[in-house]
């Protein structure tokens, strides 16, 4: 039997997830005047922007019959109108009109959400707003630097946000999921480095004198025409708590002295992932794919854009079958493998955040 | 609609029972199902009076991080029915059926500014708020008003932890509040928190619509509201049911139908929803509006008024309820 200690069990297969946390809501186009709904940390969310472009979040239930608010109406400043009796709260939850009445009932009110936008996200926090910090927000500065050029999308997964993290902190999958494009087995016979510090983990591998797999020969092409010949090839997986994983990838001309820190040889991406939990069993995974050389090809952005997007494409559908696969069969319990250690990590530190939020429960 | 306003009911042991104040006991409680307690928020608890449950609401004073040390302060009413009483009669040990903490007036984060206003018991409600917005690093001020010195609880434990934030006013120190004063320092971006006698958050709420400043700015916990009389006892009539009904001090209207067999409408019980509206058919004396559901205008008619909280008092006069009144008030409604 499963047992959960606080400090020690790695043996979930899926878990909860931390509410006294930084999650991303939306991309920050998506959140417009016209109000939208998603489910975050398993509540329904309302999101719009007020008359001065401020992004705001509300719990999407109105608080005299739970009418959804994101389907009513913004109105002047900050406030929008419940579509069903005409309330209207501002951007702090609060009713400042009841049409059906003279004056406005102090409890109406309804939760809303502390946010910040960065990195050309809306950020929210579930859980206790007193501890909303936003120097707690996880780095993804290359989304939104001068120095790197690149777009992303988002995926909606039918599974637990976990499995998402174990996929994207072990990529020896790479050569079996996603064989033409990235994969090949000098992944799964390279050594890595895991290095845990506070809530963050670094997985390192690097692959001396290979070829490059064909979705690096062409980047390599784009910036050094007619490149032929070996790579040094590396990924450097960065998890900042409690679901940023931001990939440094990469390879340069075999030789040239990249792992010692030069990579004016090769071509380098990050590939940011952050991945929201919807409910248990789904995910909202934001993801995009930055580079740091030609930068104002368009051409290049979109191209890279489509590509990735294939490629998380295997990986979806990978996930969705171990989601289900691991309801379909309760009682079987993971093995974890020497390569599963950064993910295991990743598990460790989610689970001393739940801990402290006193909601770590063994689950199936 | 927040899951904090869902009523889990669990038992919670009596820890400890200290007077802080005049009148005034603070009571520890261990809950069996603890959960964090939000700034704002009480508990509902069930007292017994005369061999009956009845519902209490207290506002948590302060909370461990984790919930499993709920503080609650409760003052002896003279004119309670007995659940004050009960309250201030309890020992270590004794179990209460309470719920777990419910939110009806939540602190936002984020405001430029803040005041907190106590007055009295009032500070039961403000002053765990006033720990999170000094955590917080928050602009707040917090201002504490009372009769006495001795009447105002926690006063030292205030003064140590807020310093120069808090300001306090004593009457009979002749440095009371002066409510136009205390308003005229917010601004747009000033939340005002109170909790406190109604002529006091009466005050403040006109001041805050005569400098025009977003009522939804002013926050106020209504359970503890007190009349702008003393409560009398009073006889309502409804003539549809062929009842006549005698409403005692210590009970509401809505009670006093009710015990005597009326069903009655009703959803809150404090004044703010407004279902538990009657007629007013006849009236021989004066409504004590208690509610924040009506309008002043809507107060001024008379025509409706709230049962759950508001009462009838012999004096037309509309000044202060004299003593030398003839016989109690009568008012005859037709129920909704
Ligand atoms: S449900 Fe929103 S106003 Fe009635
Ligand atoms: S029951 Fe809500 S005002 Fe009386
Ligand atoms: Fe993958």
């Amino acid at each position: 039997m499963t047992v959960v200690s606080a400090t020690s069990s790695t043996t979930n297969k899926v878990l909860p997830h931390p509410l006294n946390a930084w999650y991303v809501a939306a991309w920050d186009h998506e959140v417009t005047r016209k109000p939208m709904s998603r489910r975050i940390a398993n509540r329904p969310v309302a999101l719009y922007r007020t008359e001065d472009g401020n992004a705001v979040a509300l719990a999407d239930a109105c608080w005299h019959r739970l009418a959804p608010l994101s389907m009513g109406k913004t109105l002047e400043k900050d406030t929008i109108q419940c579509p069903y009796h005409g309330i209207i709260y501002n951007s702090a939850g609060r009713c400042v009109s009841m049409p059906a009445q003279e004056t406005i009932n102090p409890s109406a009110t309804v939760p809303s959400f502390p946010i910040v936008e960065r990195y050309r996200y809306v950020w929210i926090w579930m859980g206790d707003p007193t501890l909303a910090d936003p120097d707690l927000i996880p780095d993804m500065s290359q989304m939104s630097s001068d120095e790197w050029a690149g777009d992303g999308l988002t995926i909606h997964a039918a599974c637990n946000f976990q499995l998402v993290l174990d996929n994207l902190m072990d990529l020896t999958h790479e050569e079996f999921v996603h064989s033409s494009t990235i994969g090949q087995e000098e992944l799964s016979e390279s050594d890595f480095v895991t290095v845990r510090e506070g809530n963050k983990v670094t997985v390192t591998r690097w692959m001396h004198n290979i070829d490059a797999p064909p979705f690096w020969l062409k980047n390599m092409r784009d910036k050094f025409p007619g490149f032929e010949g070996k790579v040094d090839r590396w990924q450097i997986i960065n998890f900042e708590a409690p679901s940023t994983i931001n990939i440094d990838v990469g390879v340069a001309k075999a030789g040239t002295g990249a792992p010692e820190g030069d990579r004016s040889q090769g071509v380098n991406g990050f590939v940011m992932n952050t991945i929201t939990p919807e409910t248990d069993r789904s995910s909202h995974y934001f993801w995009a794919f930055m580079r740091n050389y030609a930068l104002d090809s368009q051409l290049i952005t979109t191209q890279l854009r489509d590509g990735v997007h294939g490629v998380f494409g295997e990986d979806e559908e990978m996930l969705m079958a171990q989601q289900a696969a691991i309801d379909a069969n309760p009682d079987y319990e993971f093995y974890n493998l020497n390569i599963d250690a950064g993910g295991l990590w990743v598990r460790r530190i989610l689970e001393s955040m739940l801990a402290a939020e006193g909601r770590l429960t063994p689950s199936a | 609609m927040a899951a904090t306003n869902i009523e889990t009911w669990q038992s919670a042991t009596v820890i400890e029972v200290i007077p802080v104040a005049e009148a005034i006991a603070r009571i520890v409680l261990e809950p069996s199902l603890p959960i964090k307690a939000e700034p704002g928020s009480h508990i509902d608890l069930m007292v017994q009076i005369n061999g009956e449950s009845v519902k209490r609401s207290y506002s948590v004073v302060e909370a461990a991080a984790d919930g499993t040390r709920l503080v609650i302060s409760v003052m002896k009413a003279p004119l309670s029915r007995g659940g004050s009483i009960f309250m201030h009669s309890l020992v270590p040990g004794t179990r209460l059926e309470i719920t777990q903490p419910l939110q009806n007036f939540p602190l936002r984060v984020g405001a430029q500014r803040y005041i907190l206003l106590a007055g009295g018991i009032g500070i039961t409600a403000i002053a765990n708020m006033a720990v999170v917005l000094k955590r917080l690093k928050a602009d707040y001020t917090l201002v504490y008003v009372g009769r006495s010195r001795e009447a105002m609880a926690y006063l030292g434990e205030l003064e140590k932890l807020h310093g120069d934030r808090l300001e306090v006013h004593i009457d009979n120190e002749g440095s009371s509040l002066k409510v136009p004063e205390l308003v005229g320092r917010a601004d747009t971006g000033t939340e005002l928190y109170m909790c406190g006698p109604i002529r006091l958050m009466d005050a403040v709420r006109r001041g805050w619509v005569e400098r025009e400043l977003d009522l939804p700015n002013l926050r106020y916990e209504t359970f503890g509201n007190s009349g702008w009389y003393d409560p009398e006892e009073f006889i309502v009539r409804v003539p549809k049911l062929n009842l006549e009904v005698t409403v005692p001090q210590g009970r509401s209207m809505l009670e006093a139908l009710e015990d005597a067999g009326a069903e009655m409408m009703f959803h809150c019980r404090k004044g703010e929803c407004g279902l538990c509206e009657v007629r007013v058919i006849e009236l021989a004396g004066t409504i004590d509006h208690r509610d924040v559901f009506y309008s002043e205008r809507q107060q001024r008619l008379s025509t409706k008024m709230n049962c759950c909280v508001s009462r009838a008092v012999t004096s037309a006069t509309g000044a202060k309820a004299d003593a030398a009144h003839t016989g109690p008030a009568i008012i005859t409604i037709e129920p909704n």
